[in-house]
């Protein structure tokens, strides 16, 4: 394919997707140095000890639960649905952006995904197994829920109620956690076989040489592999659509004003992927660095993110403008004042903070000056993770807390509890992704050479 | 380089390697011109037109696909049809118990999740992986495969292997190998 840039003036020119100077051999020796290395960074373990100490939280914290019950946690009446699905809804969330990079970008042949894709895929895996943890843990008593979640035989005789959007739920997110676990570990396969070949140690050798399942990349192979490959990503992408619309329905379906509403599906997948290219924004900046991986990860790279993250954040805008107008011409009160109490209610700092956020902030990407200020886009993706975890906030108990009657009105508050077990999460998911980029490419080897000169091979001579 | 004929009986074939994949590419395109059946090409990346030439066939993994994704959807709806309607039927307001529309979403899932296993593991399968072992490895040069090399291989079992030495120096490989057994 002809450089798309050869007709450009000087001024338009897009920083390439890889930088110049690298050839089959650099791209193969920069990414395959880390997991081949023997040394492991002073800052990989220092990161890696707050990590543990986190997961540590979390184990303390599931302990506890399972120990006491969810009497420990501030979820109460009427605010029965509180942190668990918000950091659920968060965390799910998340993983979409790794998806749509591998998936909905395969299909759309965006070359830039290739260098990027590899570990917002990991993402996606290690964002989904915290999000796993709220619904199976929010009972207390999980080893007592799995007759209602999952269809089994079991010794009572009874089946789940597969007209509740929860059970899809438990469809959607297993099924898309199984998927996106067999999309990545079949992109890894090529490039264990290249850590294998590359090993000097018998023992990792061995270890890559089993999880290559002996590949070979012979003709038949790579046929076989790319007809899979395309298959999965088309698989994929109507799967990350509908999963965080099976999550929306766990609160459209349902009658709580702020909750029933259509705009739900399409908003919440947008939230999703804004949510998710926050992350990887946050993940990427700092590795991109450590790792001085700049010259595959470019600014380009970082451009496109903050881009995507723009159009998704207007989506979501869009949103929260149709929920206010429909809450007013709804004509309805219990919706009009579910949106007045929003705004004005004992929650209203979360409401605006969230439109200062999501509404407000994201602008500023706009300007090509911030796109390219790698300090100020790290800063924001910070406060877009904040922003959309506050919005879940907003949706679930501010809804609740003051629902139809209002002798039932509370105030809800997280108990330490609460907080424990989100924060645990982090250490579950920072210490996976911490082993991640220390033992598997972090880059997808074989895809980033295919976008070099030499690795353009003519089709007719 | 060097390479004898002494041990051919154990041999599973001839290996040529070239710097880059055009080179591969036009050697792929010579090598079945001159009437070679049982031939090989190895790649660091995925080149779509290897398969074209040298075995012509697609593969059949997209069928495999879609018969998995139509299982799955027969085994969701069936299984929901089964609990909701045959084995626990529960009336809630007096709906219908067979309200195939609620049926969609887990239905649709598993299309996705068994289409997905299959277009995974058939692939795998297909190819014949998991296999430590291929004779291939025994050349040294082979472990560049992964990396900036491509290589084309004759196996033995070409009824025209007698020649394929000599004609694979004649393809101006950077190098020539027999593939012990």
């Amino acid at each position: 394919m002809a450089d798309p840039n050869i007709h450009r003036p000087m001024a338009l020119q897009e920083t390439p997707v890889i930088l110049p100077g690298h050839d089959f051999e650099t791209v193969t020796e920069t990414i395959a140095e880390v997991p081949l290395s023997k040394r492991f960074p002073l800052g990989w373990i220092g990161i890696f000890l707050v990590a543990l100490g986190l997961f540590a939280v979390l184990h303390m914290a599931l302990g506890y639960l399972v120990l006491m019950g969810i009497g420990i946690f501030g979820t109460n009446q009427p605010v029965g649905w509180a942190f668990p699905i918000i950091n659920f809804v968060w965390w799910i969330g998340i993983g979409h952006a790794g998806t749509l990079i591998s998936a909905i970008l395969m299909l759309f042949k965006q070359q830039w995904r290739m260098s990027i894709a590899r570990f917002a895929e990991a993402m996606t895996i290690f964002a989904v197994a915290c999000a796993a943890i709220f619904p199976v843990f929010h009972t207390g008593r999980p080893w007592l829920a799995a007759y209602w979640l999952f269809p089994y035989p079991n010794a009572m005789g009874l089946w789940p109620q597969f007209k509740s959007p929860l059970i899809w739920d438990v469809f959607a997110v297993s099924t898309y956690a199984t998927v996106s676990v067999v999309f990545w570990y079949v992109g890894l396969i090529p490039d264990f076989a290249t850590l294998r070949d590359r090993a000097t140690s018998t023992v990792k050798a061995r270890i890559y040489g089993m999880v290559s399942l002996g590949w070979r990349g012979s003709a038949r192979h790579w046929h076989r592999y790319e007809v899979a490959s395309l298959i999965l990503a088309g698989l994929s992408t109507p799967l990350v659509l509908s999963v965080h619309t099976v999550v929306s329905f766990d609160f459209a379906v349902s009658v709580i004003p702020g909750w029933h509403t259509t705009i739900f599906p399409p908003y919440f997948v947008a939230g999703a992927i804004y949510s998710g290219f926050a992350m990887v924004l946050t993940l990427a900046i700092p590795v991109r660095r450590f790792y001085r991986m700049e010259s595959l990860i470019t600014m380009r790279h970082i451009d496109n993110m903050a881009k995507i993250m723009l159009a998704t954040g207007l989506i979501v805008g869009y949103g929260y403008t149709m929920e206010a107008f429909f809450a007013w011409y709804s004509g309805n009160p219990h919706e009009r004042f579910m949106m007045w109490n929003r705004m004005t209610g004992q929650y209203w700092w979360s409401y605006w903070t969230l439109i200062s956020i999501n509404v407000v902030m994201v602008q500023l990407l706009w300007l090509k000056r911030v796109r390219h200020n790698i300090g100020l886009l790290f800063v924001m993706s910070l406060f877009v993770n904040v922003g959309m975890w506050l919005e879940r906030f907003v949706i679930v108990v501010t809804s609740l807390a003051n629902d139809f009657v209002p002798s039932s009105w509370a105030h809800y508050t997280p108990t330490r509890w609460d907080y424990m077990l989100y924060a645990g999460t982090f250490g579950l998911f920072l210490t996976a992704f911490l082993l991640f980029l220390r033992f598997v490419p972090m880059i997808s080897i074989f895809e980033v050479k295919t976008l070099l000169p030499q690795g353009k091979i003519k089709a007719e001579h | 380089m060097a390479h004898t004929l002494e041990a051919s009986n154990a041999l599973h074939g001839v290996m040529a390697e070239f710097d880059s994949g055009d080179a591969l590419v036009d050697a792929a395109r010579k090598t079945m011109a001159s009437g070679f059946t049982r031939v090989e090409a190895y790649t660091p990346i995925p080149i779509e037109d290897l398969n074209t030439i040298i075995h012509k066939k697609r593969t059949v993994l997209p069928k495999l696909v879609l018969c998995g994704g139509l299982t799955g959807m027969a085994t969701g709806f069936m299984l929901q049809y089964w609990a909701s309607v045959i084995e626990y039927p529960l009336n809630i307001g007096g709906r219908p118990l067979a309200s195939w529309t609620t049926f969609i979403v887990p239905s649709y899932e598993l299309t996705i999740l068994f289409s997905a296993l299959t277009a995974a593991i058939g692939m795998i399968a297909l190819s014949g992986l998991p296999q430590p072992y291929h004779p291939v490895f025994n050349v040294d040069r082979f472990s560049m495969a992964s990396s900036d090399k491509f290589f084309l291989v004759i196996e033995s079992t070409d009824p025209k292997f007698s020649d394929a030495t000599s004609f694979m120096d004649s393809l101006g490989a950077k190098g020539v190998y027999d593939v012990a057994e």
